[in-house]
């Protein structure tokens, strides 16, 4: 299988590991071949202008067409341009990661409607395959 | 000298001690690498009686100052001449680092010597630092990164046991090998 994702400027990454984990971010320059420049942008995604190496981040499908060193203003107005964020929320890995957290932070209430839930869900499931059974 | 973390720049300006003869000796500045502020002054002093004839008993440090980067939002190229002592004789090198600061090319530098050559940072003095441009880079290593366009996928990714991340898991054993390639 042939690479896909590459590690450019502009590549939409996912911080992994360290006081930013959860966030995505952009890389805006690359210092060498063990770390790089990334920004939020701060004000979209919460993410300060800082070096990281890859080790702590994991690159997306996505990528913002920017030139190398670009400014907050600039990167803001691409990631506008390319409604990177909603693209973002609307792939499988972002909902995935969403359910987690989600799930994560149920309160006992919470669990109690979700075993309900459960439990009406396999009686419909068992009630259509007696239908299919006879 | 011990060099712990992330090196600091400072300028540290000396001068000998006034006497009735020379009541305004002529003061020397120096930019000198140091992990703070007590080891750049005795740095100082240790450079400037090679230079010059004076000592930290006969002188006085006139001021101390930490410089700070002027901007660490983008990526520099920095060009480090020093003089380093080998176990056979001392040389002159010349060494470039890509970094946002240049107190993170220094440090970069001094692990850099200690890895590849065994060199302690007791033995290393900085005689030079510049910011060079992209097209006057003169080794391979960064030359390919300061590049326009520069991309490479991730291979093999191994995620460090040690951080803990995957290793402590939910489950202690698991059906799956796991997986290094990620696109």
């Amino acid at each position: 299988m042939p690479f896909t994702r590459y590690a450019e400027v502009g590549r939409v990454v996912l911080v992994n590991y360290g006081p930013e984990s959860g966030k995505i971010a952009t890389i805006v320059d690359i210092v060498d071949q063990n770390k790089c420049l990334i920004d939020g942008p701060q004000d979209i995604t919460g993410v300060v202008r800082q070096v990281i190496p890859f080790s702590r981040i994991a690159l997306t499908d996505l990528t913002v067409k920017i030139q190398r060193n670009a400014r907050a203003k600039t990167l803001k107005a691409a990631w506008a341009e390319a409604d990177t964020l909603n693209k973002w929320e609307a792939t499988s890995w972002a909902k995935k990661l969403a359910a987690k957290k989600k799930r994560a932070s149920l309160s006992d209430f919470d669990r109690f409607k979700v075993m309900v839930a459960k439990k009406q869900k396999s009686a419909i499931i068992a009630k259509k395959m007696e239908e299919l059974a006879a | 000298m011990t060099v712990a973390g992330v090196m600091r720049q400072y300028q540290v300006v000396g001068r000998k001690a006034a006497t009735d003869d020379h009541p305004n000796p002529e003061a020397y500045r120096m930019i000198i690498f140091a992990p703070n502020a007590v080891i750049a002054k005795s740095k100082f002093w240790y450079y400037l009686h090679q230079f010059r004839k004076m000592k930290k008993t006969t002188g006085e440090i006139l001021d101390c100052v930490e410089l700070t980067e002027k901007n660490s939002r983008t990526v520099k190229n920095y060009g480090i001449w020093l003089r380093y002592s080998s176990r056979s004789g001392t040389h002159n090198m010349y060494r470039e680092f890509r970094d946002v600061k240049l107190t993170g090319a220094v440090s970069q530098l001094y692990d850099e010597m200690a890895g590849r050559h065994r060199c302690r940072p007791r033995s290393i003095q900085i005689i030079r630092t510049a910011t060079v441009g992209a097209k006057d880079l003169k080794r391979n290593n960064g030359m390919q990164f300061a590049k326009a366009g520069v991309k490479f996928p991730l291979p093999h990714r191994v995620s460090s046991a040690k951080r803990g991340q995957r290793a402590l898991s939910d489950s202690t054993y698991s059906t799956v090998r796991p997986t290094t390639f990620f696109g």
